[in-house]
């Protein structure tokens, strides 16, 4: 099953190959990555996806919290919370296609934001399924460049992964 | 308020912090600690013939005290070098601490002369790291290494020192810290309560229990706890390599240890269990043959400080995770006073266990008949006799480590100091060396073989320059014994390079270094030769016994198995 980890990480450097290396050494899985500091400047928000039964994903907590950098950390699949990700793409915008790109992304409620003659940029947030929903869609018209933050996420209700 | 340059301030953490002796090797990037080292008398550096060594020595002391260990080493090479021993470290939860010189931190990233990003290197093999960014974070440092290495489950920290931060010409302020924080790092100090309580009425009742336990108990200080405990309850217990001696290997409620190379009364307990008290013991892979057919009717508690070795290979039913000590002591709290549901089962369970003893009693190996070569397995049960069950015994990895493992009977934790879980060649001699510097007046003895000992016999020299009498009983088979063993048995005898072709002479090499060299042929020969070693506690002597290079490491479990597969002999299996 798929889980999507939140972790609390010392500001330091080298905190974040730690984790990386732990998940190589260890042979559990990554899907995908997302790390930024935090309104604390000496914690970083690091959220990982990852797949694995019930005895991996214990492990991969486990091991986890074990390292010194990490400071805490939440399996955010636990319980109900929202999950996003932005993505920017670049997709061929010629013709008949250039009005049926545009429709598309009115679908999906997201934005263009930068234009050329021949390509419309555009930017996209949800979660991993739209964004490969949207992806599909834009396939027949030509996809040409993808850059996807990897998923970022936060529990629902009062529920606070701080200090 | 005292002003230090940061090689000074190393030096005097050290001091203040207890250190006795640091065991290393210096280079450019160490140079300016080395001096600073050099200006005082307290810590006293021993200087190795190879890093690699100065982590074994280190690691040694470390297992016999239950103290860290401390190394220093210079960039680069000398620091790669270092790396197997830090594993070794990592791999039986063993406190150290290794200092690593650096170059200067406007070099680093531009592959400097001797540079390697030794952080980045050890990084799967270490508790944690730290690289000194400014020459005033060292005593912090330095005392949050030594604080993590030896709390919590124990394990080698590797602090990484840019040669700039230690400069004799930058001076800042010196305060020891006593103590250290770390937000994040909070080891547990006792178990859960109600899990204990739940795990104590198991064990009241249970009808076939076994106490499995392991390394912990030995690194936690536990063993004295453990022994009032078992002995409460007059339950069997069987160790892990890792935890024998911590409870009395000559008292009758011990069966020996258990696993690939266990006895054969501990893998029959284990496996026809109904209760398994696991403590301070993580299911090594060496322990449970295959984990689908591992104790089928058993139910498992399992104690351990660190919680991801809980239900890591074998589903834990009463996970506990605590400190070996603290939990032990509860249990007794708890169990006393109380009566054990079903004493008729006990013993039954214990005829039962007896039945097994007596059946392979008197057949573990066949003796050497006058004329033949020496069996390995007498030597150690001579070198037993000889040393009255006391010495310190370090082994280095194969045959030799496990006969030792079998045939000294250790009633004190501590005592064997092997490579349990790296199962590192080379790693008996140089920890021989450290636990003999720190143990001057106690018997401390190598049992090796000649494999093992040519990987790290350059450090003959560095006994010879610091006077250290360490003994080393050489079994020598003219070949890697174990690899020539699972050749014999997977590989229709083709012994491919198991054969040590070209062996030196090594009365000859060992009296090049000044020492002692006896060399035992007989049976006849053997303990007159070992009375002779033991003699004089501060001389070096080598015994180079020629043992059968045919025998074989028995029980041995069968691969993909139960814990009851074994094979007992060339010719008998279970």
């Amino acid at each position: 099953m798929r889980h999507i980890i939140s972790i609390l990480l010392e500001n330091e450097p080298g905190a974040l190959s730690r984790v990386v290396g732990l998940f190589s050494q260890r042979n559990f899985n990554i899907e995908t990555l997302n790390v930024a500091p935090t309104e604390d400047p000496s914690l970083s928000r690091l959220t990982v996806t990852t797949v694995g039964d019930d005895r991996v994903i214990e492990q991969i907590t486990k091991h986890l919290n074990k390292l010194i950098d990490v400071v805490k950390l939440v399996d955010l699949t636990e319980g109900n919370h929202i999950e996003r990700e932005l993505m920017l793409v670049k997709v061929k915008a010629l013709g008949a296609a250039r009005d049926e790109v545009k429709r598309t992304v009115d679908i999906f409620r997201a934005q263009i934001v930068d234009v050329t003659p021949s390509l419309y940029t555009v930017q996209i947030t949800g979660d991993a399924g739209k964004l490969d929903a949207f992806l599909q869609a834009m396939a027949p018209v030509g996809i040409l460049e993808v850059a996807r933050t990897g998923v970022s996420g936060i529990a629902r209700g009062d529920k606070v992964l701080s200090l | 308020m005292e002003l230090l340059s940061g090689a000074d301030m190393i030096a005097r953490f050290l001091q203040d912090e207890g250190i006795e002796y640091i065991y290393g090797y210096p280079g450019g990037a160490a140079l300016h600690i080395y001096d600073a080292l050099f200006r005082q008398d307290k810590v006293k550096h021993i200087l190795v013939r190879h890093e690699q060594a100065a982590t074994h020595a280190a690691d040694g002391y470390a297992r016999a005290s239950g103290k860290a260990g401390c190394v220093l080493v210079t960039s680069g090479p000398g620091a790669t070098n270092a790396v197997t021993g830090i594993a070794t470290a990592y791999m039986d939860s063993i406190p150290m601490v290794v200092l690593c010189g650096q170059v200067a931190s406007h070099l680093i990233g531009e592959d400097a002369f001797q540079e390697t990003d030794i952080v980045g290197v050890t990084r799967p093999i270490v508790k944690h790291s730290f690289s000194i960014r400014h020459p005033s974070e060292i005593p912090e440092v330095l005392k949050k290494a030594f604080y993590l290495a030896s709390t919590g489950r124990p394990g080698p920290v590797v602090v990484d020192i840019p040669k700039d931060m230690t400069a004799p010409t930058e001076r800042y302020e010196y305060v020891y810290p006593k103590k250290v924080k770390l937000r994040s790092y909070n080891p547990v100090t006792r178990g859960h309560t109600g899990q204990i309580k739940k795990a104590v009425e198991m064990m009241l009742k249970a009808k076939r229990p076994v106490f499995y336990t392991g390394g912990g108990v030995v690194t936690g200080k536990a063993s004295e706890g453990l022994t009032d405990l078992v002995k409460q309850l007059g339950y069997p217990i069987t160790t892990t390599l890792m935890g024998i001696g911590a409870y009395p290997q000559s008292d009758r409620q011990c069966l020996g240890w258990l696993g690939m190379h266990g006895s054969y009364e501990s893998n029959m307990a284990m496996h026809h269990a109904d209760l398994i008290i696991a403590i301070g013991a993580r299911f090594d892979d060496r322990v449970t043959n295959s984990t689908s057919k591992f104790c089928p009717t058993a139910k498992i508690i399992h104690v351990d400080v660190d919680p991801s070795s809980i239900s890591k290979t074998v589903r834990a039913d009463v996970p506990i995770v605590g400190p070996a000590s603290s939990v032990i002591n509860e249990m007794i709290s708890l169990v006393q006073g109380h009566k054990i549901a079903h004493p008729e089962a006990l013993t039954e369970w214990w005829e039962k266990i007896d039945g097994w003893r007596a059946d392979r009693e008197g057949k573990l190996y066949e003796p050497s008949k006058p004329g033949e070569a020496l069996k390995p397995q007498e030597v150690i049960e001579a070198l037993c006799r000889v040393t009255r069950g006391e010495a310190y015994v370090t082994t280095d990895v194969g045959q030799h480590q496990m006969f030792a493992a079998q045939y000294y009977k250790f009633d004190k934790p501590n005592r064997l100091i092997t490579s349990g879980g790296l199962g590192t060649m080379g790693f008996g001699f140089p920890a021989a060396m450290g636990i003999k510097q720190n143990y001057p007046d106690d018997d401390v003895v190598c049992v090796t073989g000649e494999g093992s000992f040519q990987m790290m016999m350059q450090e003959l020299s560095t006994c010879k320059q610091y006077g250290v009498g360490v003994k080393i009983v050489n079994l020598n088979n003219a070949s890697l014994g174990m690899v020539r063993q699972w050749q014999d048995l997977n590989y229709k005898s083709r012994h491919a390079h198991s054969y040590m072709e070209s062996l030196p002479d090594f009365h000859m090499l060992i009296e090049a270094y000044g020492f002692t060299a006896i060399t035992v042929n007989t049976l006849d020969e053997l303990e007159p030769a070992l009375e002779r070693a033991f003699a004089d506690k501060h001389e070096l002597v080598f015994l180079d016994v020629k043992v059968d290079p045919f025998e074989h490491v028995y029980p041995m479990q069968v691969p993909l198995g139960a814990m009851r597969d074994m094979l007992l002999s060339k010719t008998e299996r279970t």
